[in-house]
């Protein structure tokens, strides 16, 4: 039976929806003394939906086997490495968002609700394997990432973030819906693999190509890869630390995830097509994320300069086109990941004796005096995103790099390392304010339980331990890039 | 007799004037919304015509769908609009600027 085979490949999305209206009703009738524990039933529901995807992941799933609905969706190992990174980035935000929301007496219900409904876009457009399945699951992403980013209503800054997201965001969408429509038009077809048999069939016409590049400019957006970033300082400023530590992990995967298979599954069989944007896209996000965070004095502005520059390293794997570029650039993704997850959760902990945010550099001073471990943390997030080796953050950088030299990309590599040195620049001046400054002590706020045990599994993950699990790492991202280059 | 290339020409203009209208608009919030809608259409347009023209469904399909996100795309604006608004007390483009940026 197709139809029942093909729901039982969808379960994880199905639990979600199911899960996320049952728990809407929950909300409509408890109001917002239920926030906590719809948190913790989400928290619950994304466990489970990471376990039913794990097995496609670990078993390499591939092949007709795992397409669903008459090929509108794919369950195979590629979309369930992406939907781990997802459900852990939603998660991590559902057990900090909590306590962050309180001091603001801001913990509504639908918090949870918008997380659960934003990570089943999530999951819909990393499985896509259609137009409209990766226009659908994209739009529900943003449309709850809209609103989690104007979550604060008090908030002048959150209200401002939300807007400049919403219409950029939407912008973004429409570029790319354009290059669908064009896509659709000069090939015939919406699903990857008509698009590709299309393309593969002989010259690209002039009206796919301008397709091509919408789309991928629109993806960008997305991504927040340069000359499409602007928005990005802004949102994760504005927007409240908890939805910028969901912004910078469970959308950035989804969406770079799905740049992967647009541009190696459908654009697969015309890979100069799309290959000098990428390359183009990669080496501006990386100079501009580098420079840009000179002179930034808010730790989340610098934190979302630091996302564009390091999602110019991912794109030299995706630059690369090979399988084994796909495979680094999954790896990158996956230590970038979490550490996202160690700097923002350090961020969160960084508060004041009224229990308010403190979010400016200056403020850090010294803080190697009066919060030991939670200067330790954030340096080696600040050593591990700018790539220095005994932090596992060198790993992701060294796995790209080296995918790049196999793929006779030689000069982006090389641009790529100086371009890393220069960014070294500003991660570094952060530890010297921290341990070389006078004491600020600014920071005195108390910090629950929550946030140091993910705090300290997160870094523990970027420490040099995480080398031990490279083996583990590299064999899952094998197998998720394997899916994704297995083309029936 | 109107071709494609009729469809696809006027489609484009309707782009256009969508992307030019949020960047060329210095005024108000709502005519980004405007123009936002404009680009949406253009996108319908196009995937009808093309529907047409390759006598396929799937584009007229995917026409209707476009159409409902966008219903949910304007509310999701407005309100966002409202809780700004009702902050700043303005929905002036010029305005929306306390973050440098």
């Amino acid at each position: 039976m197709e139809l029942v085979r093909s729901l039982h490949l969808v379960a994880a999305e199905e639990l979600l929806s199911v899960a996320g209206l049952i728990l809407l009703l929950v909300a409509a009738w408890g109001g917002d003394k239920a926030a906590r524990a719809i948190s913790i039933a989400s928290v619950g529901v994304l466990t489970v939906c990471a376990l039913l995807a794990a097995p496609a992941l670990c078993s390499g799933a591939t092949g007709p086997d795992t397409l669903a609905f008459g090929g509108q969706y794919k369950a195979d190992a590629f979309s369930a490495f992406a939907k781990l990174l997802i459900y852990a980035g939603a998660a991590v935000t559902l057990i900090v968002a909590p306590a962050f929301f309180d001091r603001f007496k801001a913990m509504r219900a639908e918090f949870p609700l918008l997380v659960l409904f934003a990570s089943l876009g999530m999951g819909m457009m990393v499985s896509a394997s259609d137009l409209l399945t990766l226009y659908l699951g994209l739009e529900l992403n943003s449309l709850a990432s809209y609103v989690l980013a104007a979550f604060l209503r008090s908030d002048d800054r959150s209200a401002e973030s939300g807007l400049k997201y919403f219409v950029l965001g939407s912008l973004a969408s429409g570029i790319l819906l354009y290059g669908v429509s064009l896509t659709y038009g000069f090939t015939g077809h919406t699903s990857f693999a008509g698009i590709r048999a299309a393309l593969g069939a002989g010259p690209m016409s002039v009206g796919a190509t301008f397709g091509v590049v919408f789309i991928l400019a629109g993806l960008a957006f997305k991504i927040s890869a340069a000359p499409f970033h602007m928005w990005t300082p802004d949102v994760y400023e504005g927007a409240p630390t908890p939805v910028t530590t969901f912004f910078a992990t469970a959308p950035k995967a989804a969406a770079l995830a799905l740049l992967m298979r647009i541009s190696l599954e459908a654009f697969g069989a015309q890979p100069q097509a799309w290959q000098q944007i990428v390359i183009f896209a990669s080496l501006l996000s990386i100079v501009i994320g580098a420079l840009g965070a000179i002179g930034q004095d808010n730790i989340k502005r610098l934190m979302a300069y630091s996302s564009i520059n390091n999602v110019g390293f991912m794109l030299i794997g995706l630059a690369c086109a090979t399988q084994n570029g796909a495979a680094a650039m999954l790896i990158y993704l996956a230590i970038y990941v979490a550490m996202s997850v160690a700097g923002f959760v350090a961020i969160l902990m960084l508060r004041d004796e009224n229990g308010d945010p403190v979010e400016s550099i200056a403020d850090l001073g010294g803080l190697s005096k009066t919060r030991p471990g939670l200067a330790a943390a954030l340096a080696a997030v600040m050593f591990s995103l700018a790539g220095i080796p005994p932090l596992f953050g060198f790993w992701g950088k060294f796995v790209v790099f080296q995918a790049a030299v196999q793929a006779n990309l030689v000069a982006l590599a090389a641009i790529g390392i100086a371009a890393s040195v220069i960014g070294a620049f500003y991660y570094l001046k952060v530890v010297k304010v921290m341990y070389f400054d006078e004491a600020v002590d600014k920071v005195r706020g108390k910090s629950d339980a929550a946030h140091v045990v993910l705090l300290a599994v997160a870094s523990l993950f970027i420490s040099p331990l995480g080398y031990l699990l490279t083996n583990w790492l590299h064999a899952l991202a094998g197998n998720a890039a394997a899916a994704l280059f297995h083309v029936a | 007799m109107i071709g494609i290339e009729h469809y696809v020409v006027v489609s484009s203009i309707l782009f256009v004037l969508g992307v030019l209208g949020i960047f060329l608009n210095r005024k108000n919030v709502i005519i980004i919304l405007m123009a936002i809608e404009l680009i949406l259409l253009s996108v319908n347009l196009n995937l009808v015509a093309f529907s047409a023209y390759l006598h396929d469904l799937v584009g007229q399909i995917f026409a209707m769908f476009v159409l409902t996100v966008a219903a949910g795309e304007a509310a999701i604006g407005l309100a966002i609009l409202v809780i700004y608004f009702r902050g700043r007390g303005t929905i002036a483009v010029d305005d929306v600027n306390r973050m440098k940026g």
